[in-house]
């Protein structure tokens, strides 16, 4: 028996291995959209957050209602990029040998910067294969700058524009005589800090910048004695553009520290920011981004809110230009009937779209840069319908700017490939 | 081995290398395979290090970065046409400048071996990786260069516009590299090295300075660390702060150790391992990192000498002709072993499910039912059950397989 | 002025006094059985996050009690298990094992907290300020912090060289062979001293991480400098250790403090250099910039010029 029960196990086994193979049979090809973020490591919680949201969108908005361009589904596929410049290099290769042309992307400016280049070059070099970069969080303005490139678009307000609205708030609170800026030691931190100083210079002279430091990524275990810098500076306010533990951490030190000042920041909430700060946070955290938190303007956007809500709870919709990139680029295939890149990336030029929030926002042809309303919010508990990491504290949007005072020029020279 | 086993182990290696792309000519494969070159290199260069000299150095992507970096800003000249030769000599740029750096800092630390080394190893290692972020005019931040390697005089019509003509020019360095370090360790050098690692204080006591040999081993170590460097600067055409840092350091660590220090293709079966492991695994599950930690781990505890030297276990075996009668025991054992894996990963990967159900394998496996708990659970007992029972014969086989008829015909 | 320097100091002291609650343990572990444990900072991470669980049920002080047994526990497990097992097959292999098992540590916490921040609270008994000084407030938790670690100290002080059972470690570490022989159980011993060890990470990590935020990064942030200081203060001294401490928390808080750099020094050198200078980068240097990797710079420096460190013994 012995002898016979072995070729049954192999045998088995083998089927196994065949049926694990199977044969997916679908009605039509999906329209593949690859994410590419980082889903493990280090950054894997944001990475995660935007996957889900898109994910979701998709199926809310697409596949649930019986796809787009006829009936194709749309298939959301993540890459790893583990926020490293490297994998990046390394998924995108995967992206070209399974044939997905549309890539979004969004953690970490440097990042975003690698992927451009390695886009354009790809891109130069093997025509009528383009792949499209939908860069949805990364606000370095260089990308619309001098870096912008035909096959990139922005569906973030960056760094510059954010801070022009920051400051003009700024400039309106007659109780700040001085300013303390602290950052990052990489060029996102750097950009807020130079952008910072010329708004101030220009719309409030008086304010004195007391503190300008830079800090290395991800190294300052304990900002106690940055914090010490901060009081003896008799700063009346702080600006950064910190994101994850870097964030969290510079928070709870000014916070301990017993000052009371607001800290203007971009990234100070979700993902667990928000329920560590909690009440001490209160009044003080403030965030400068687009989409209103709380309160949300129109029904239809609450109740997507409230599905993704149901679907994911301990999640939070925390990017909803996610959700409008989305629906934009289907927007544009629809017109186009088409999913090559090069039509989507035409029709998105110059495309005006009506959100969730009932508000039209406007992709400009010259720089592929978004333009929306920004607003100012704070982290509070008082009024929230939707709150973050289920804390009962969430942002509170006051100030709120509509999205053609925050038209920036461009020094953007952009070169159309012909076809 | 003879003369001519040698030369066709050569041969074969290289007529390998040569014909891959032909089996898998995908873009994702031959990417892997350049991954593969690269940590080849990487690795071997490292073993030189460790395996052969006995220095544990946490430092040495230092080397590989360096390398890289002036390969990149070499092929930013090359563009703007301030030099022009062919891209091919990229990574001997590469070698020249990690070997400067590994002469630099191979100056003040290689007095002393063991932790000392490792040590200084480590703090050179963050603070130049720190510094590279300081001095962004030459390091590029943390976005890092970028160059175009389309612009050299191209090479009979070939301008290297695709990866699989990178292909080609990685295995010609990586051939010539591999030939160049294997003659190393058998070059009084490289014997020295051996010496000194087992015994330092002997090796002074035929006249040799213990200090003088690691000097020229880490500096050999870093030559071949930079020709990696290049080979990553062709290959991407960029290089950033994080191919210098503790973390590529600790992965080439990785590499050498998992494929096995002692054996000079060791660092070879490594770092294809975990080329295949980074590239294919990553896609498949979120926590390929988990898995890699706890392999890394059983490696340390039950195969110490690494998968080259699990294979060279069998070395008396093969001689002896009775390879034959382990082939049965390792099935029986092998495969129930195989499957205690799979359910254990099934298990691991149901947990960490949040929603809905888990692909795995073909089957859709729902962490809400307890059924398909139960259905994991019982496949990894009988799997467990199996190999315990079918150990003793391993055992048995193995003790057959080894021993040495002495005199006695026992 | 003066207030910077006495904040300066106070914060210089707490982290000078956490990293020394690392680095004991560490230096305990190196003079006990030659190894440089990789994975003690992840032991320090995983008191924080048992502290975490166990405080999201039964408050902080029990967070405090349990959790670094729970550490020990495991640290006595891993050396016995795995270790041991290791130890015969070289330094090498240990310092090896113990990087595989940081790696995984850090992974297994992913994998069964999650990779978002923790919000480990400190208790409200401890919210409130100790002393205000020029503005700033001292909380009472970092005195507290500060309490802790100096007993920590004078305990392991009186400890090892008062008890008996700390003489006995003191001669197992020199003569381990000889004390077999006395019919004490050596192999318990190790084991005993390991899993203190990790229990002192594990404590430190109790009490650092409402203040130094909990998440899976945090063995990263402070691995490194542990090593360094146990480098610097001299492998197997405690004394060392805790002067190296003291001298890098101290050191890493007045350069964060001050506010010179190179352009300070080029002024006074009446040297100037223009923007787009290729070397611009160092010109503008400051100190507070490179203050997170002065560590480092102080080990290769320490290293090359004494080797055994500030009050180490030979090199066998």
């Amino acid at each position: 028996m012995k002898k016979i029960r072995f070729p049954i196990f192999i045998n088995s086994l083998l089927l196994i291995l065949i049926a694990s193979f199977g044969i997916n049979s679908s009605a039509q090809e999906p329209v593949r959209i690859a994410f590419m973020d980082p889903l493990s490591g280090a950054f894997a919680a944001i990475g995660t957050s935007g996957l889900k949201q898109l994910q979701f969108a998709a199926d809310y908005f697409y596949n649930s209602k019986g796809g787009i361009l006829d009936g194709r589904m749309i298939e959301i596929v993540p890459l790893d990029n583990k926020q490293s410049p490297t994998e990046t290099q390394i998924q995108f290769r995967r992206a070209v040998s399974e044939e997905l042309r549309i890539i979004f992307q969004g953690n970490s400016s440097a990042v975003a910067n690698t992927l451009n280049q390695t886009i354009n070059r790809y891109n130069r070099r093997n025509p009528g294969q383009e792949v499209l970069q939908i860069n949805y969080s990364a606000v370095d303005p260089i990308l619309t700058e001098e870096n912008c490139s035909f096959w990139h678009f922005r569906f973030d307000a960056h760094a510059a524009m954010k801070l022009n609205v920051l400051t003009d708030y700024i400039a309106k609170q007659e109780s700040i005589k001085s300013m303390y800026i602290i950052g990052q030691d990489y060029s996102f931190g750097q950009a807020v800090s130079d952008i910072s100083i010329s708004l101030l210079a220009e719309k409030r002279p008086d304010i004195e910048i007391v503190g300008n430091e830079f800090h290395p990524i991800g190294q300052v275990k304990d900002f106690t004695p940055y914090v010490t810098k901060i009081v003896s500076s008799g700063a009346d306010a702080v600006i950064t553009g910190n994101f994850g533990a870097d964030m969290v951490s510079l928070a709870k030190s000014i916070i301990d520290s017993g000052l009371d000042i607001p800290i203007y920041t971009f990234y100070a909430a979700y993902d667990g920011i928000t329920a560590t700060l909690g009440a001490d946070g209160k009044n003080k955290i403030h965030l400068i981004h687009n989409e209103t938190s709380n309160p949300i303007p129109t029904e239809r956007r609450k109740d997507y809110m409230r599905a993704y809500k149901a679907a994911n709870p301990n999640r939070d919709v925390t990017q909803p230009r996610l959700v409008n990139a989305l629906q934009m680029i289907v927007q544009a295939m629809e017109q186009t009937q088409s999913t090559d890149p090069y039509d989507i990336a035409l029709a998105l030029e110059d495309m005006r779209f009506m959100t969730l929030s009932d508000e039209e926002i406007w992709m400009r042809g010259d720089d592929h840069q978004i333009f929306q309303s920004l607003h100012l919010s704070v982290q509070t508990d008082e009024e929230i319908e939707f709150d973050a990491d289920n804390s009962g504290f969430g942002l509170f949007s006051f100030f709120h700017v509509p999205a053609e005072e925050t038209i920036v020029e461009t020094s953007c020279q952009m070169k159309r490939p012909r076809r | 081995m003879s003369q001519l086993k040698k030369l066709s182990v050569w041969i074969g290696y290289l007529v390998v290398m040569l014909v891959l792309p032909q089996f898998f000519d995908s873009i994702l494969s031959i990417s892997i395979f350049n991954q593969m070159a690269i940590a080849i290199v990487f690795a071997l260069s490292y073993n030189m290090l460790l395996g052969q000299g006995g220095m544990l150095s946490f430092g040495h992507a230092v080397y590989f970065g360096f390398g890289g970096f002036l390969a990149v800003h070499t092929l930013i000249m090359i563009e703007f046409e301030t030099v022009y030769f062919s891209i091919l000599f990229i990574p001997l740029i590469g070698g020249v400048f990690g070997l400067l750096a590994a002469i630099f800092i191979g100056s003040f630390s290689t007095h002393k071996a063991g932790t000392v080394f490792a040590m200084i190893s480590l703090g050179m290692g963050e603070l130049i990786a720190a510094s590279s972020l300081i001095f962004v005019g030459f390091f590029g931040g943390e976005a890092g260069i970028s160059g175009d390697r389309t612009y050299g005089p191209p090479f009979f019509g070939i301008e290297f516009l695709r990866d699989v003509e990178i292909y080609y020019v990685a295995v010609f360095w990586v051939f010539i590299a591999t030939i160049f370090m294997y003659l190393f360790t058998q070059t009084p050098a490289g014997r020295m090295a051996n010496a000194v690692r087992d015994n330092p204080e002997r090796a002074e006591f035929i006249g040799y300075s213990a200090r003088r040999v690691r000097f020229i081993s880490f500096c050999a170590a870093g030559l071949f660390a930079g020709i990696a460097g290049g080979l990553f600067a062709l290959n991407y055409e960029f290089i950033t702060e994080e191919n210098l840092n503790a973390a590529t350091s600790g992965r080439v660590l990785l590499m050498a150790y998992i494929g096995g220090l002692g054996y000079f293709i060791g660092p070879i079966v490594g770092a294809v391992i975990l080329t295949l492991m980074n590239s294919l695994l990553s896609n498949y599950s979120d926590l390929w990192m988990l898995y890699l930690g706890i392999m890394f781990l059983l490696t340390v505890l039950f195969l110490p000498r690494g998968f080259a030297g699990f294979i060279m276990m069998h070395q008396v075996a093969w001689v002896k002709g009775s390879i034959k009668q382990l082939a049965l025991p390792y099935l029986l054992t092998g495969i129930p072993a195989f499957l205690l894996m799979l359910s254990a990963v099934a298990l691991v990967e149901m947990s960490h499910v949040e929603a809905g159900a888990l692909q795995f394998m073909g089957f859709a496996l729902d962490p809400a039912l307890l059924t398909d708990w139960m259905m994991v659970g019982i496949v990894g007992i009988g799997s467990l059950i199996a190999v315990r029972k079918s150990l003793p014969r391993l055992r048995d086989a193995w003790e057959s397989a080894n021993t040495i008829p002495n005199e006695d015909g026992n | 002025m003066l207030e910077v320097f006495i904040f300066a100091t106070l914060n210089g002291l707490v982290t000078g006094l956490l990293l020394f609650m690392l680095a004991s343990g560490l230096t305990l572990i190196f003079s006990m059985m030659g190894v440089l444990n990789f994975a003690h900072a992840s032991f320090y991470m995983l008191g924080a996050y048992f502290a975490y669980s166990i405080s999201l049920y039964f408050g902080f002080w029990m967070g405090l009690i349990f959790a670094p047994l729970i550490v020990g526990v495991l640290g006595a497990v891993v050396e016995r298990y795995g270790l041991r097992r290791v130890h015969q097959s070289g330094h090498v292999a240990e310092l090896v094992f113990t990087f595989g098992l940081a790696f995984l540590i850090e992974e297994a916490v992913q994998f069964f907290w999650g990779p978002d921040t923790k919000n480990y609270q400190s208790p409200d008994i401890l919210d409130f300020p100790l002393f205000t000084l020029f503005g700033q407030e001292f909380s009472a938790y970092r005195g507290f912090m500060i309490g802790i670690s100096l007993s920590i100290f004078v305990a392991l002080y009186h400890v090892l060289t008062k008890s008996r059972i700390g003489i006995i470690i003191q001669a197992a570490i020199t003569h381990p062979n000889t004390v077999a022989n006395l019919g004490h159980n050596v192999p318990l011993i190790f084991m005993g001293v390991f899993g203190v060890g990790t229990a002192l990470a594990g404590l430190a990590g109790v009490i650092a991480g409402p203040v130094l935020t909990t998440f899976p990064g945090m063995s990263i942030v402070l691995g490194s400098i542990v090593f360094v200081i146990v480098v610097i203060g001299g492998l197997g001294s405690l004394a060392g250790a805790f002067i190296a401490s003291l001298l890098i928390g101290l050191l890493q808080s007045y350069a964060i403090a001050s506010d010179v750099g190179m352009p300070e020094l080029l002024n006074l050198l009446g040297v100037e250099f223009e923007r787009s200078h290729p070397l611009n980068d160092l010109w503008t240097l400051t100190l507070p910039q490179i203050a997170p990797i002065l560590p480092f710079l102080l080990l290769v420096l320490v290293l090359i010029f004494r080797p055994t460190g500030l009050l180490g013994k030979r090199e066998e």
